[in-house]
């Protein structure tokens, strides 16, 4: 008789700790990770940053070390999954191979939203999400070029710094009236801008983007009131949506994520599912949210590979997130969704570090923290552990 | 090989083989060393591959930077020879080296 079967589809973040998870929850029989992408799973955040601006290679990204999936016993398979047939416990592969399996967990992750304007086929035209994604932008950014970021989220911040490192120049445009808009309080935002103003980086909001224009490669951005901007390459960063067709197709229940309980189940209770594709129920916050970040794929996985081993286990950690730009570490802590009001800890017009603390209805709900790990890591535990704070006085403390 | 021993707060002992040049916290996931998160891959944005040195080794193995520091001070579990295992490069000369992992990552 053969072994029990787990597969996993997609060798994301989610992927490869849904693995590790399920070895160390006790599975002992085989495993099976299917990506789509050939190299060994790496991580994606640094792809902005570090591996961007040509600080690391894609070696330094993995994981987990080659070594790791032979001793583990996990099989890494090479396509994409074209179906999932439930009836049958099989996936199909991109090979044509059917693949049985006693437990399955869609880790199928996200891709970016494209940008649907005239022009966005161009040559020169970046999204950046996958590691070869930014090898050819890496191509592309040669110093004294005009590069031109639009969307001021994250990634297209993130991006801004490192290009300026690579000594490109820079244009980002947000079409919101401040970077970040859906994300920060208006005094982070401000705060950012400034640092990317005193970068070099020129900050343009309220910026819709009309057509991307160039013979055939792009050679300027138009924007909605006429004005257009030079452009030698342009880095598309607008959000991501979720890869739920796969889960769609096999009737599972798919609401902006495939849906998830606290246990990671889907709606098929045999199969789970973790990481940017779900979402998700969180009593933490009183509604379904989709979170797209590394903790919470590494969280949901660790539930899931316990569920599939028959443990229970819920997801219960608190949101947090990370990015990286120029000197700048900012941590967040929380979701602030819902504030109604904001403790500012520091001089976020003037100096490089600070904290801003997000409140609803008196109570600390998330903490945006810059260059102020120790904000970070206090906060994390007090919002973790819901103890009462007194606001006034962790500012205080801060202020001598 | 070069061993270090990862002690699980309740005892449980797991080994892993010591590859110079890699660190700490990489030693641990390629091991599949439960206790051991590292939610950020390594950059000392989160707190989550805490470990706690063997004072005997402690000199060998370098105290916490300044960086690690802010990330450990508010720790309660924190002890004077805590460290963010993603911030310690291993060496092979320190075969037998045991560290203790707190109850929880955080």
């Amino acid at each position: 008789m053969s072994s029990a079967r787990a597969v996993v589809v997609g060798a994301s973040h989610a992927g490869v700790q849904l693995v590790t998870s399920l070895r160390q929850e006790g599975w002992s029989g085989d495993i099976v990770l299917v990506g789509d992408e050939s190299v060994l799973p790496y991580q994606r955040p640094p792809l902005s940053k570090a591996y961007l601006s040509g600080k690391c290679s894609l070696t330094e990204l993995a994981i987990r070390s080659e070594g790791f999936y032979l001793k583990q016993g996990i099989e890494r398979v090479d396509a994409s999954v074209e179906e999932v047939d439930r009836s049958a416990r099989q996936v199909l592969l991109s090979t044509g191979d059917r693949l049985s399996y006693d437990a399955l967990a869609l880790c199928t992750g996200a891709r970016p939203r494209r940008l649907r304007t005239p022009g966005a086929e161009l040559e020169g035209v970046h999204y950046l999400r996958r590691s070869s994604d930014v090898e050819r932008i890496r191509e592309d950014a040669i110093p004294g070029r005009n590069a031109v970021i639009v969307g001021g989220g994250y990634v297209g911040l993130e991006t801004a710094a490192s290009l300026r490192a690579l000594g490109l120049d820079v244009t980002v445009l947000e079409a919101a009236d401040r970077v970040l808009e859906r994300v920060t309080a208006p005094e982070v935002s401000a705060f950012f801008t400034r640092i990317h103003q005193e970068e070099g980086v020129d900050v343009r909001t309220n910026a819709s983007v009309e057509a991307l224009v160039g013979d055939h490669r792009i050679r300027e951005v138009v924007l909605a009131g006429g004005e257009s901007v030079r452009a030698d390459l342009v880095i598309i960063g607008i959000g991501i949506e979720p890869n739920t067709e796969l889960a769609e197709a096999a009737g599972l229940v798919v609401d902006d994520g495939i849906l998830i309980d606290a246990q990671a189940r889907t709606s098929d209770p045999t199969i789970v599912a973790a990481g940017d594709c779900t979402s998700q129920d969180i009593p933490r916050y009183g509604r379904r949210i989709r979170l797209e970040s590394v903790p919470s794929a590494v969280e949901q996985a660790k539930v899931a590979a316990a569920t599939i081993c028959g443990k229970d286990k819920e997801v219960a950690a608190l949101p947090w997130f990370w990015s990286d730009q120029y000197d700048l570490k900012l941590q967040i802590a929380g979701l602030n969704t819902g504030y109604d009001d904001i403790v500012v800890s520091g001089g976020p017009t003037r100096d490089r570090d600070f904290t801003c603390y997000y409140l609803r209805k008196g109570e600390p709900i998330a903490a945006d923290c810059v260059n102020r790990p120790r904000d970070f890591m206090a906060s994390k535990r007090m919002l973790t552990q819901g103890t009462a704070v007194d606001m006034a006085a962790l500012t205080a403390e801060v202020a001598v | 090989m070069a061993v270090v021993t990862f002690m699980s707060h309740d005892g449980e002992q797991h080994e892993a083989p010591l590859e110079e040049g890699s660190s700490l916290m990489q030693v641990a996931t390629n091991n599949a060393i439960p206790g051991i998160d590292a939610d950020c891959g390594g950059e000392a944005a989160c707190g989550t591959c805490h470990v706690i040195v063997d004072p005997a080794w402690a000199d060998k193995v370098g105290r916490s930077g300044p960086e690690e520091e802010e990330m450990l001070s508010m720790n309660p579990e924190r002890q004077p020879t805590s460290r963010l295992s993603c911030q310690v490069k291993v060496c092979e000369s320190w075969d037998g080296l045991t560290v203790q992992l707190p109850e929880f990552q955080m």
